[in-house]
Formats: structure tokens, C-alpha cells, sequence
């Protein structure tokens, strides 16, 4: 059977891209090898880890599991797209390297970009809370403990409810 | 890259429709957080798909012309959770597809999905087969509509016959009204695991909220499919709500559930857990209603 092409049009980082996929290609496969967006990291691949997570319209999802042909018509963000016009660090990034909230660095872009779902959401999230809407990451090396204090200071800072 | 021989893509239930008769042979694949998964572990590898996640009239939950509550089959889980029709009218629903996986699993999982896998675990049969729900499948002969429990034919086969698919979940307003409902999963992690054995009930109290006027309840994992435990609704029914009527109940259910062994957990200690599931499920269920207990 002949390879399979499908134009697939949407929206990668704030900017309009066009892209001819392999129809057996993953989210994943079409981030990282058409566009070098290699903080979207091949882990399981199976959407156990996280490591490969994005926003897509608002919401997260596990890239590896995600059909590159259904990213037609969606706004895809990662984690490149927080750098600032200087190559400055997002808030949410600094906290992960203040608190200690990175080892070998193989999760952190995918924890981030929960981070960022949930930051955005504008509420106040108990430690539960937090636990639970970071429950779809695996990290072998920090206990988690550190991930959980830097977003929660970076969600309390942005509500003023802790100085900056 | 994932190993398919091909893929088709329906962007509506007609040709969604039509090229499940072209390709009778092809899997559908909805989220694909089933599908996908199984092909790369080389179960599905090599066959030919037909992706309907891109059908948006699939979507959403409603109030039909009846009142009924009809989730569209392509709904996600987070979608449903955060649904007010569902959080008004059948919030047990919303907490127990909350349990499943995790959060990026939730976004991407949908309902239909779920329960097409005809897997006896899904988070989200134990509590459809409670409320009596009603599958609907659209083909090309037309709407069928059939009960939840005859959907599920055996261990990993549902009742989706050529040509045809699932387009809707739905709680018809009967099995709604006034009941109030609890799911209790019972896992080894709280987070992306799949349910050792899950338990939903639903009761409907008299007005004085002295008495069970219904009550159903039905487990995941207690047996090969999905199953109400019937003897244990009829002990309750029409009975003074009380402590020992709970435990009662909770003991009645062993009459029907039939677990098996597995490298999750034992038969014995399935039936142990799934006494006290039941009767932690039944105070919850009538607390929720109003009653004391």
C-alpha cells in the first residue's frame, strides 16, 4: 500500500502552519520532526508518562496519542512557545528551577504544560487539587514534592496571595 | 509513526456510516487512547481505520424533546464532568469518568469509546448500566436504540453490527428523575489505573425519605461484563432505609457477581471489597437524597 499524505493546516505557537503528515504519524512524530520542537519528548508513547503533553484548543493532551491528521483546524501550543522575545523564562519555569523542581529534565516540559492549563484557569487549587491535576505525569527522580511547591507558589503568586 | 495499513476519515455520521460499509473489515477509532494503544503493542498493528473523532455533531450533552439526557458518543470525559445537564441530573456520572486515567486521558477519552471496548473495567459502564441507559447506534437502515445490557454481548464484544455506530449515550428521564447516585472505584493508584472492581448505585427515596422507593446498582469487574446485582435491588426495594438494610444489601450482592482472579487481585478478595463498595455506595446514595442513615 502506498504511503498516505493528508495537508493538515492549524495553528503551532501562535503561527499558521501547513503540513503535508503521514497519516500514521502521532502529534508527536509531526512536532518534533517537521518543526524541531523537541521539548515534546518520546517517552512511553503509549499515554502513560506525560512527557510528550501540549495544549491543544485550551485543553492538554498526550501528543503521542493524538492523530497528527487531527490537529487540522487546532491551535497546538508547547512548551517554546512560553520563551520571551529575549529568550527569557516564563514565571512557571523559573519556580521549577528555584524550587528544585528539576533533575534529569526528561518530564518537565510535559508537567509544565499542565502547569500552564491550570495557571490559566485563574483559580485557586488546593495541594490535593494540584496532586490530582498533575496525576497524568510520571517523574523518576524528584518525589514530586518540588514540582507540586513550584506550581503551587507560582499559582498563589499570580492571585497576589504571595509576593513575587 | 504507528503501524496502519490506512486511514479513513468521516466528518459526518453519513460517511462515517458509508465507509464502515466500504471497509468492513477497518476498526473505528474515536479518542483512539484504546485503539492506538493496542496497535502500537502490535494487538491492532497493520489494520485499517476509520476515524470518527472529527465528527462535532458527536459532541455535547443535551435535554432531548423527552427530556432525556442524551450525551453525544464522541463526548470526552473532562467534557462530561464539567457538563451542568450532567452535574444537575446525574453527577455520579461526571465522578466517576473523573476517575479514569488522568487528566490529558480525560480530554482525549470519550464515552463511546468506553463502552464500545466492551471491557468490564470502563469506568463509565457500571454507572450507565445503574441508570439504565440506552445505547444508540446509527447504520444503514437507520436509528436502533437498544438497552445498555444488551449492548454488551461478552468479554470485549458489543452489540455494533455492520455499518454501523455508536452516535449516543442516553439517560432517559425515568431513570433520572429523583434518584441520586454514588461510584466508588476501588485501584491500586489514584491516579491512571484501571478499576480492580468499581461500583455504582443510584436510590430513589420516598418523600418522608424513610424508604427506598428504587434503588439499582450494578459493578465493573465483578464478572466478564458489566453487571446489576438484581437479588440485592430487590431486597432493598420498598424497605425502611436503615444501617442494617445497608449492610443487608451489601451482603446480597455475592448472590450475583461472579469475579474471577487476576493478577490484580483475587476472586475472594474482589467479592470482599465489592460487599463494603456496595454498602458504602447505598449510605452515600441515600445521604445524597436526603435521608439519614
Amino acid at each position: 500500500m502506498p504511503a498516505q499524505y493528508k495537508l493538515v493546516k492549524c495553528t503551532i505557537n501562535g503561527k499558521y502552519t501547513e503540513t503535508m503528515v503521514d497519516v500514521r504519524a502521532s502529534l508527536t512524530d509531526l512536532l518534533r520532526d517537521d518543526y524541531r520542537l523537541t521539548s515534546v519528548k518520546k517517552g512511553c508513547e503509549v499515554g502513560e508518562c506525560g512527557a510528550c503533553n501540549v495544549i491543544i484548543d485550551h485543553e492538554c493532551f498526550n501528543s503521542c496519542i493524538y492523530l497528527a491528521v487531527w490537529a487540522d483546524g487546532k491551535s497546538i501550543t508547547t512548551l517554546e512557545s512560553l520563551m520571551g522575545p529575549n529568550g527569557e523564562l516564563s514565571d512557571i519555569q523559573q519556580a521549577f528551577i528555584d524550587e528544585a523542581a528539576v533533575q534529569c529534565g526528561f518530564c518537565t516540559p510535559g508537567f509544565i504544560m499542565s502547569a500552564v492549563e491550570i495557571l490559566e484557569s485563574g483559580k485557586e487549587y488546593t495541594r490535593d487539587e494540584l496532586r490530582k491535576l498533575m496525576s497524568g505525569h510520571l517523574c523518576r527522580c524528584t518525589g514530586y514534592e518540588n514540582i507540586l511547591n513550584a506550581v503551587e507558589k507560582t499559582m498563589l503568586r499570580r492571585l497576589g496571595k504571595l509576593p513575587s | 509513526m504507528y503501524d496502519m495499513k490506512a486511514l479513513y476519515e468521516a466528518n459526518t455520521v453519513e460517511e462515517a456510516v458509508k465507509l464502515r460499509m466500504e471497509h468492513p473489515e477497518a476498526q473505528i477509532i474515536a479518542g483512539g487512547s484504546d485503539v492506538l494503544i493496542q496497535m502500537r503493542e502490535g494487538k491492532r498493528a497493520g489494520k485499517e481505520l476509520i476515524s470518527i473523532y472529527m465528527i462535532d455533531e458527536m459532541r455535547g450533552v443535551k435535554l432531548d424533546e423527552e427530556e432525556a439526557i442524551r450525551i453525544g458518543s464522541l463526548t470526552s470525559f473532562s467534557h462530561i464532568t464539567k457538563d451542568p445537564i450532567i452535574q444537575e441530573y446525574i453527577n455520579v456520572l461526571g465522578e466517576a469518568v473523573d476517575m479514569v486515567g488522568g487528566p490529558q486521558i480525560r480530554n482525549i477519552a470519550t464515552i463511546g469509546g468506553n463502552t464500545c471496548n466492551g471491557v468490564t473495567s470502563a469506568d463509565s459502564a457500571s454507572t450507565l448500566f445503574a441508570w439504565d441507559a440506552v445505547i444508540e447506534l446509527t447504520g444503514p437502515e437507520g436509528i436502533r436504540r437498544i438497552p445498555i445490557s444488551d449492548f454488551y454481548i461478552k468479554a470485549g464484544t458489543v452489540d455494533i453490527k455492520e455499518g454501523e455506530l455508536q452516535t449516543a449515550v442516553i439517560i432517559p428521564k425515568n431513570s433520572y428523575e429523583g434518584y441520586k447516585g454514588h461510584y466508588i472505584k476501588y485501584a491500586n493508584r489514584n491516579a491512571m489505573d484501571i478499576a480492580t472492581t468499581g461500583c455504582s448505585v443510584n436510590v430513589k427515596l420516598s418523600e418522608d425519605k424513610k424508604t427506598i422507593e428504587d434503588i439499582r446498582i450494578a459493578f465493573g469487574v465483578a464478572g466478564p461484563i458489566p453487571m446489576r446485582t438484581k437479588s440485592a435491588e430487590l431486597l432493598a426495594k420498598g424497605q425502611p432505609v436503615s444501617k442494617e438494610l445497608a449492610e443487608a444489601f451489601g451482603k446480597e450482592i455475592l448472590e450475583d457477581i461472579n469475579p474471577r482472579d487476576s493478577w490484580r487481585a483475587s476472586k475472594d478478595f474482589r467479592k470482599h471489597i465489592a460487599v463494603e463498595m456496595a454498602t458504602r455506595c447505598f449510605i452515600e446514595s441515600v445521604k445524597l437524597s436526603g435521608g439519614e442513615i
